[in-house]
């Protein structure tokens, strides 16, 4: 195998703590058993460390960055290193104060995610009164001169807003929105059946989407993803294994995809164990499934396999029960009934009779109890 | 077609030298372009107070070369399209 260029993404999950519980939450369903956080000390070599190794794009994420009393130290060691910094954020806790101290700190751009245009969507989804927060932060985030990225995670209970969430979105003065629909992992896997919108659905939100974008031109950049469930080939997940992006965990634990934890029989590195630089080129969690050796058929002899490398290790495992076995997105893969069912069951008016699970510490204990 | 007037890099983007690449990139909110080194060469030049003239005079004599117009001009068109720079 070829050696593997730098990083160029670090991202820095620096908690699990939340105050939102948001249905479609990306973040392990067992996070509550890795809530051991690294302090400022370590926070500051990794930062250090990767950007040595040539990472020049930062995310501070979460759960809730703005929770980390020592954000802005954070934000500001990685503007010194020459990082170009991005704060993921809830929005809950940038008042004025902090935003202040972020913008002298060097930060250089919030992404804020919203989860509807309407109060009451916002609030039940994320299961918090949040939504006037919301938009007294997008505020905050312009009057600082800040770029504005919104990120907004569509589903079948909001995307039928669409329309009214771009709306909203120029009229806050948003640069950028990214109309992703949820991803099937974690919290959304849990909770797919009432997530997983309708044919129907996708193709009224596509055609509303491409009206604005006509009427907005250059003004406000739209990007609209479906869900990888309507394609016929999966996406080249995280641009590859180990080759663009660095996600090092609130404990510290470092991956290839901040899903990966859950892959079975696969060890990852620790950085309170182990140099940014070790754990990138030699270890055996982040070189397992780079490039193209570790696939099985029909990956192997397949001609496409460099330009998707298969897909997803981690939709491989839950939905195949391995994860060097081609993305059941791929028509070619032998299991790519599942996926095909779970989209069948979405056309149905009702999918599903059991009920919205919230992401929350009570929930993750709950689930890692069940056997 | 031409423009006159005096380009500058949108603030919201970033450009600086990356020693692990080994060449300039332009950063901005969640993603980076790499530049060719031409491009790299025509986008320090755009500071908002040279126009288009004094940007290629000022190429001409860095690369001790003649009729860079005609590439620099195309270069700007694609920049602005992609609003990496505006004009004053
Ligand atoms: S998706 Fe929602 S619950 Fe999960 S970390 Fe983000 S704001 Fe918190
Ligand atoms: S068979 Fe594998 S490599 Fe080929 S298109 Fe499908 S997922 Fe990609």
């Amino acid at each position: 195998m070829t050696t593997p260029g730098p990083p160029l993404w670090l991202l820095a999950e620096l908690t699990y703590r939340c105050p939102l519980h948001c249905v479609f939450c990306y973040n392990p369903v067992d996070f509550s058993a890795h809530e051991q956080e690294l302090n400022t000390e370590g926070w500051l070599r990794v930062l250090r460390e990767a950007r040595e190794l040539g990472a020049v794009q930062c995310g501070f994420s979460g759960g809730e960055p703005m929770l980390r009393a020592d954000l802005e130290i954070l934000v500001a060691e990685a503007h010194r290193l020459g990082y170009y910094t991005n704060l993921l954020t809830s929005g809950v806790g940038l008042n004025e104060q902090r935003a202040g101290m972020l913008r002298a700190a060097g930060l250089d751009h919030i992404q804020l995610s919203l989860q509807d245009s309407t109060r009451e969507m916002n609030d039940f989804l994320s299961h918090t009164r949040t939504f006037d927060l919301k938009q007294r932060v997008a505020r905050l985030i312009k009057d600082h001169g800040w770029p504005m990225v919104l990120n907004v995670v569509m589903h079948r209970l909001n995307i039928d807003h669409i329309g009214r969430i771009i709306e909203m979105a120029d009229q806050l003065g948003a640069e950028y929105v990214e109309l992703a629909n949820s991803q099937y992992y974690s919290w959304a896997q849990l909770n797919r059946e009432h997530l997983l919108p309708t044919r129907e659905q996708l193709a009224r939100a596509e055609a509303v989407t491409n009206e604005w974008r006509q009427r907005l031109g250059e003004r406000m950049k739209l990007f609209f993803v479906v869900p990888d469930y309507y394609e016929s080939r999966p996406k080249k997940c995280m641009n590859g294994w180990g080759n663009v992006f660095l996600t090092v965990t609130p404990d510290g634990t470092a991956l290839p995809c901040h899903t990966a934890r859950m892959l079975p029989g696969l060890e990852f590195p620790n950085v309170r164990d182990m140099g940014v630089r070790e754990i990138w080129y030699d270890s055996e969690g982040f070189n397992r499934y780079r490039g193209t050796g570790w696939m099985k058929e029909p990956c192997r002899s397949c001609p496409e396999k460099e330009k998707d490398l298969g897909g997803c290790r981690c939709q491989a495992y839950m939905l195949a029960g391995d994860p060097a076995m081609a993305d059941p997105v791929c028509d070619k893969s032998p299991q790519h009934q599942v996926v095909s069912d779970a989209v069948l069951q979405a056309q149905q008016s009702t999918p599903t009779s059991r009920p919205l699970v919230f992401r929350t510490p009570e929930e993750s204990r709950r689930l890692l109890a069940r056997p | 077609m031409e423009r006159t007037g005096s380009p500058r890099l949108n603030p919201l983007f970033r450009m600086q030298w990356e020693q692990a690449q080994q060449s300039w990139v332009l950063l901005y909110p969640e993603g980076m372009v790499k530049l060719n080194q031409s491009a790299a060469e025509i986008l320090r030049r755009c500071d908002g107070e040279r126009d288009v003239a004094a940007i290629v005079a000022d190429l001409e004599q860095a690369f001790a070369t003649g009729g860079l117009a005609g590439d620099v001009n195309a270069f700007l068109e694609i920049a602005g399209a992609q609003r990496w720079v505006v004009w004053k």
